[in-house]
């Protein structure tokens, strides 16, 4: 029966389980129905269907005795229903939606009816609630007009007109009817504003001490004996107090929002206590005097099982999970978490014990968490017990949460490197650097290399200090040159540059890199020179490749500098010549391009020449080095300068057959007709040979 | 820099002609343009399949594939209910290859997370963006959608203080510590001007705890709020899926930061998802390894539910399993436009020396534009003869109005004229762009960077080759290149001889200046560039890695930091592998009888062939001489679903998912395009980013910041 509590009102304390079978065949549970049951575990009655106004399906009319048994069914013909009730005598209630009220027997026998007034019958019900009173069960309406119309006896029937509420534009956030003075009266919530209506006004009241953050009361409930009161505001705040609204018992704040489904009140069956229970979509929580709450979750439309769980009836849980069939990892896993987290708690029994049982109960199961367990554990001070436990967890990104939260960080970082999840590892390195001192904290890196690097990238983008600590802890004098050469390209001034080039050779040298080494000490030299010949010529150099630097000195015509630094820096032959024979021809300096040209055996030979001046446009001067050019370049040369009578003839001289294909290829049909024939000629033969 | 709001390209061009054919009429005109192609004098393309100009128009009708109901763990997979069923093939391209998935489904995933994610954020919002985000956002959602979900103002994420007036920022960016860290002296600086504002962080694909680390350093976690945008894959054509995450190569192969392994991870996780699992996965590298256990393991959190597969094999390759490949020059046409003018995220902008007019055009580059379609994989020296044809085709189509009355001529304004004109349009840009290759390509010094790269890969003229690069070094030629070179050599050499080494390298650093000391370092590192040790004969080195990889102890991650010199063995793959075809042999570029072709028929790419034996072995056995080569690291797992074997010859059985773990290359995609076809299969292309010689290299250069 419990289980459908959910839409019946709560009767009494929480913990029930299912005591009858119902004899009811729902398909989709409550949701469809209008319920009601009878206070002191009197029967209980349902309308099925009555939500489907069409004159087709009408709705059927049961009644259960609170066991289960049926005791009546037949179809509605009357009105649309608004509300079921029952009275103190048992007779079932049936209030419809033009205010008459039609009243049944237990057994489904109609009796009688009545009319709650014309008023009532022209604006229509909005609301009703079915009360109690030591002076009978009394009806109360809400009308479409706003209005309250009350009747406190149905058996004496005197229908009293409420005054108005001040303000009320729509239906109130909540009401309830209270019996006070011996006289009944209606409280009611618009927004934040709580009024009380009796015969004669509209008094407004304000609950004592309730929590200013509310702008909205958005349910009230009263104790059966009317003696309570509890108010939810739209903060999440559960004021208890006396229904008078004199005295406050209590302020508990929820810390949810969402409007509940049902609020109640009940006595905690220990203390006596008087509770205010409240339901919101797999959520109950008992709040009290005290600022504790008990919260219960609902899980999915069955709340047997956790019950079950609940009463550590573990075997005959599991039970009803199949039986239901349950999926696995909602049903039997759950059960075997719930039983292991029970289990880790024990006291008496030894680590190893409890690890064991848990793991070969678990075993088989799907989608246990092993590291929810182990915190269980931990937190029943339990730490060796939760390592054991971790360890049945196969996946080691799991396991890293619990291990640093239980200081256990170098196993945390192994677990985090195994899982493979470097995201991870990260975080337990950035942990472990903000736990540990720094000492220790490289200590440990020293240990993981995985780590290590990553904590180094982290470093070469955030933290270039600690980096530099990294390498020297490791004595990694590469790295460090490294870090040195990166570092004084960042920097502007040249002093520094150089102090961070020196401190970069001076690494080099001890990871016995001479090359590196020397290359730096090659920069400093070049920097300096740079520097030096900013200040005299006005030139900007600084920061120039040598090549460059060359390139810029010779294209301004200090090719005396240029010289000195392809002296100085063992620059290749090759390099400077065509730097030179580059920058002269860009400056188109012809006769200087020549007297280079003499002043040595080309280390480049002289087709670069011949090109950069045609690169130029200037076949003059071009020609003039065509026959300096190597016999194998020669068919080259003359095509660069458009000669094809002279690369036809050096290409037939040497019979190359591929030379003269080239040769053929440039040839055109019209004007060079006599070549093509001799070309031929000699391709012929180069073939035959 | 505030993005203005430019009406962008309607994407005009992505018409098929196909769309719009159905009357009878056009049929005959269809008719007629077969007659033309078949009917010619000479097979004016590809004398195999002069079918394909026509065959769109009679696309398979839509498979629909019905959705079990799946529980779904994020939004992702719950959003895939709703928008599966209208999942179905598309076009297909050749007439025995099996159909493709639909993968324009991805996009849409993508597009209502996101919608989701700004909705959070209810009001006007302005958005900042990673700048690399950008143009895979462009792809997902455009400007007018964000702005239906109420961002007010875009801004480029330029990690400077901002000019910003609204009240809420939300941040789309890439986990990274650096703009983390940004975002959060922003919020800093909020609070000491005493100015409220709402922050939200969406990382994409996802966030890394170090992330938030960062957020609750800074004292700002409470100020923010964060969410994650699953948006793991962007189709970038009908068979290429890119994570456009370039620097998962340097992350994880040069940093040894594998973070981005669970990225791929969960790419795979999505595809099966939506596509449906695998039957069998195969592998080679220390990384594709991560990315398969990782995918496991996700795959073992989610419910196990089988499936009608779209495609049953996956393969899974590290770059650095084969770096010969992308060191490469591209003599594909799609390779070479990439090479030259850099196709970002499938489009490509061409300058004013292509559009012959004085601005610039950003064309979509994929299997929609039918004239590129049937160019993209060609080797360049047949493309301009292709394209000349094709220009005359379509002035015969033109021509055709001639003959018409006056209902054929107001059918043909109506249907036909404006997909000719389109195509019009596209054959002039190609034209305008082979002119431009052409005019940089036909060069002398590109014929010889070209014969030395060969020389290079056939390890012919050894000497000469270094000469040529020294030259390329001292005329200060081109960084990148020189570099390229030197890597080659070095690979295809096993490493360099100590004194080639060390003058080279002075003559680079002559050349380029000293901070390329730690670019040699991370070249050295990744085994791309070394100095061969003295006196370490082979045995050495082998017992070196043999151990290396044996020894479990040592950790999964470990030996990813082990500096340890990789020895190539590339002379001696090629010879097992044939990579290298006998030179002197006559290769007709035009009909292409392996996948050399797409290196003018000098090399066969060594990742494709390793995925062509594999797939022929049905595993790696009889290829043990060479994984041992390749540093081992090979897997091969028979998936879950047995049911598929049954139905071997399925399409699904014929499709081939190939992920590339740190890039591919245009090339290789052209290879793998042409394998399918040979083998009757397709293949589909998943990369952490498109790469080329370049983009390798620069995410290796160490000489800025």
């Amino acid at each position: 029966f419990v289980a459908y509590r959910g839409q019946t009102e709560l009767l009494g304390p929480l913990r029930k389980i299912e005591l009858y079978e119902m004899g009811w065949n729902l398909k989709d549970g409550l949701r469809e129905c209008l319920v009601a049951a009878a206070p002191y575990g009197g029967p209980i009655a349902l309308l099925k269907g009555h939500y489907r106004r069409s004159p087709s399906a009408r709705p059927q009319l049961e009644i259960y005795s609170s066991s289960g048994l049926p005791l009546a069914s037949f179809p509605w013909k009357s009105g649309v229903v608004k509300q079921l009730g029952w009275t103190v005598s048992d007779d079932l209630l049936c209030v419809q939606e033009d205010g008459t009220v039609l009243v049944y027997d237990l057994w489904g026998g109609f009796k009688r009816h009545f009319s709650m007034g014309n008023e009532v019958s022209q604006s229509q019900v909005l609301e009703t609630k079915i009360f109690h009173s030591p002076y009978g069960t009394g009806v109360a309406i809400l009308t479409g007009a706003l209005r309250f119309t009350l009747a406190t006896n149905i058996d004496d029937i005197k229908l009293r007109r409420l005054p108005e509420v001040p303000g009320l534009q729509e239906a109130p956030s909540c009401w309830a009817v209270l019996t006070q003075d011996r006289q009944s009266k209606v409280l009611v919530a618009n927004g934040s504003q709580l009024f009380i209506l009796d015969n004669t006004a509209c008094t407004p009241v304000t609950p004592p001490g309730l929590s200013p953050q509310a702008s909205s009361i958005v349910h009230m409930c009263v104790s059966f004996s009317y003696k309570y009161l509890a108010l939810l505001t739209d903060s999440g705040h559960v004021w208890m107090g006396t229904s008078n609204l004199k005295e406050k018992l209590s302020e508990v704040d929820t810390k949810i929002k969402t409007p509940p489904k049902q609020m109640a009140w009940c006595r905690r069956p220990k203390s006596q206590q008087p509770s205010a229970v409240v339901m919101w979509d797999g959520l109950l929580i008992v709040v009290g005097e005290c600022k504790e709450t008990i919260q219960y979750h609902l899980d999915d439309d069955s709340v047997l099982v956790p019950e079950l769980v609940y009463r550590k009836l573990y075997p005959l849980a599991i039970e009803v999970c199949r039986y239901l069939k349950t999926p696995e990892y909602q049903g039997v896993s759950r059960v075997l978490k719930h039983w292991a987290c029970y289990k880790v708690q024990q006291k008496e029994e030894s680590d190893e014990v409890i690890a064991k049982a848990v793991s070969v109960k678990l075993a088989d199961a799907a989608g246990i968490s092993y590291s929810e367990i182990a915190t269980k554990a931990y937190e029943s001070g339990r730490t060796e017990l939760a390592i054991k436990l971790l360890e049945f967890e196969p996946r080691s990104g799991e396991q890293v949460p619990l291990l640093l939260k239980m200081k256990k960080s170098p196993l945390a970082l192994s677990k985090a490197i195994e899982s493979g999840d470097t995201d991870l590892v990260y975080t337990v390195v950035m942990y472990l650097k903000n736990e540990l001192n720094r000492g220790d904290f490289f200590m440990m890196l020293r240990n993981q290399p995985v780590a290590l690097s990553l904590y180094k990238q982290f470093c070469k983008h955030q933290e270039q200090d600690t980096l530099k600590d990294l390498f020297n802890q490791d004595d990694d004098h590469e790295e460090l040159g490294n870090f040195y050469v990166k570092a004084s390209y960042k920097d502007q001034r040249l002093e520094a540059r150089v102090a961070l080039l020196q401190s970069a050779v001076d690494e080099y040298y001890k990871a016995k890199n001479d090359f590196s080494a020397k290359t730096t000490e090659d920069e400093m030299r070049l920097l300096r020179f740079q520097r030096k010949l900013e200040e005299e010529k006005g030139e900007q150099l600084v920061g120039f490749s040598l090549h460059d630097t060359m390139t810029t000195l010779l294209s301004v015509g200090l090719h005396k500098h240029a010289e000195q630094l392809y002296k100085d820096f063992r620059v290749p032959d090759k390099r400077f010549w065509w730097l030179k024979l580059k920058a002269l021809a860009e400056k188109e300096d012809w006769e200087e391009l020549e007297k280079f040209g003499k002043t040595k055996k080309s280390p480049v030979g002289y087709l670069p020449f011949v090109e950069v001046c045609i690169k130029h446009h200037n076949k003059y001067e071009a020609k003039k080095y065509v026959s300096k050019v190597t016999p194998e370049q020669k068919v080259k040369a003359h095509l660069a300068v458009g000669d094809m009578e002279g690369a036809a003839e050096a290409a037939i001289e040497r019979r190359n057959e591929s030379e003269i294909s080239t040769v053929l290829s440039r040839c055109s049909a019209t004007t060079d007709h006599l070549l093509m024939e001799r070309l031929n000629r000699a391709k012929a033969t180069a073939v035959k040979k | 820099m505030l993005i203005s709001y430019q009406k962008k390209n309607k994407k005009k061009h992505h018409h098929l002609i196909s769309s719009q054919l159905h009357s009878s009429l056009q049929k005959e005109l269809l008719q007629f343009l077969l007659e033309c192609c078949v009917g010619a004098a000479e097979p004016f393309y590809h004398p195999r399949r002069p079918h394909e100009v026509f065959l769109n128009p009679f696309c398979r009708p839509a498979c629909q594939h019905r959705c079990k109901t799946r529980s779904a763990s994020s939004q992702v997979y719950s959003a895939v209910q709703s928008v599966v069923g209208s999942l179905h093939m598309a076009h297909t391209e050749w007439k025995d290859a099996p159909g493709l998935p639909d993968f324009s489904l991805l996009k849409r995933l993508a597009r209502d997370q996101l919608i989701f994610l700004l909705e959070q954020l209810p009001g006007k919002k302005d958005l900042f963006i990673d700048a690399d985000l950008m143009s895979p956002l462009d792809r997902i959602a455009n400007v007018t959608i964000l702005k239906q979900h109420e961002v007010d103002k875009l801004y480029k994420v330029e990690l400077k203080p901002i000019v910003s007036s609204s009240d809420q920022l939300c941040f789309l960016i890439r986990p990274r510590i650096q703009t983390v860290k940004w975002i959060s002296d922003l919020v800093n600086a909020d609070k000491v001007a005493g100015r409220f504002r709402r922050y939200k962080i969406i990382f994409t694909p996802q966030k890394f705890y170090a992330c938030e680390t960062v957020l609750e350093e800074q004292g700002v976690y409470g100020d923010v709020t964060t969410d994650e945008w699953n948006f793991y894959i962007l189709p970038l054509d009908d068979d290429i899926l890119s994570l456009e995450l370039p620097e998962f190569f340097r992350d994880n192969f040069l940093e040894g930061d594998q973070r981005w392994v669970t990225t791929a991870g969960s790419a795979l996780r999505l595809l099966q998802s939506v596509y449906g699992s695998f039957s069998k996965v195969y592998g080679i590298g220390r990384c594709a390894k991560m990315v398969y256990e990782s995918w496991r393991e996700l795959m073992e959190d989610g419910e196990q539910r089988t499936r009608q597969p779209e495609f049953a094999k996956v393969f899974l390759v590290d770059r650095d399993v084969d770096f010969v490949t992308p060191l490469c020059s591209q003599v594909v046409y799609e390779g070479l436009v990439d090479d030259l003018f850099r196709i970002k995220c499938g489009s490509v902008e061409f300058g004013p020396d292509v559009t012959s007019s004085d601005k610039s055009i950003k064309v979509m580059l994929n299997s929609q534009d039918k004239v590129f379609s049937e160019i993209r994989n060609e080797h360049f020296s047949n493309v301009f003869g292709f394209l000349s044809q094709k220009a005359k085709n379509l002035q015969t189509a033109y021509d055709k109005r001639r003959g018409m009355d006056i209902q054929q001529m107001k059918a043909f304004v109506a249907d036909e004229l404006k997909g000719l004109k389109q195509e019009h349009r596209l054959l002039s840009l190609h034209i305008g762009a082979s002119e431009s290759m052409m005019k940089k390509k036909t060069k002398q010094d590109f014929q010889e960077l070209l014969k030395t790269e060969h020389s290079l890969l056939e390890g012919f003229e050894i000497r000469e080759c270094i000469t040529y690069i020294e030259e390329h070094i001292n005329r200060q030629v081109s960084m990148i290149d020189s570099l390229r070179l030197l890597c080659l050599l070095s690979i295809t050499e096993n490493g360099l001889l100590s004194k080639d080494y060390r003058s080279l390298k002075a003559q680079y650093l002559q050349s380029y200046g000293i901070e390329h000391l730690l670019t040699f370092a991370n070249l050295r590192q990744l085994g791309l560039l070394e100095e061969q040790q003295a006196g370490e004969t082979l045995t050495v080195m082998e017992s070196k890695v043999g151990k290396l990889v044996n020894d479990k102890t040592v950790g999964k991650l470990t030996d990813a930091f082990s500096s340890l010199a990789k020895k190539s063995n590339f002379r001696a793959l090629s010879k097992r592998l044939a990579l290298v075809p006998k030179s002197g042999e006559e290769y007709d570029l035009r009909v292409p009888r392996d996948m050399a072709y797409v290196f003018s028929g000098a090399y066969i790419p060594l990742s494709c062939k390793l995925i062509e034996q594999v797939l022929e072995r049905d595993g790696w056995t009889g290829m043990e001489e060479v994984t041992r080569m390749l540093n081992g690291q090979e897997f091969a797992v028979t998936g879950g679903s047995s049911s598929s074997e049954a139905r071997s010859k399925t399409d699904a059985q014929r499709i081939v998912l190939v992920m590339f773990l740190g890039g591919c290359t245009f090339s290789e995609i052209s290879a793998l395009r042409f394998l399918g076809k040979e083998r009757g299969c397709r293949f589909i292309v998943v990369t952490t980013a498109i790469t080329n010689s370049s983009r390798l290299l620069e995410a290796l250069l160490d000489n800025s910041a």
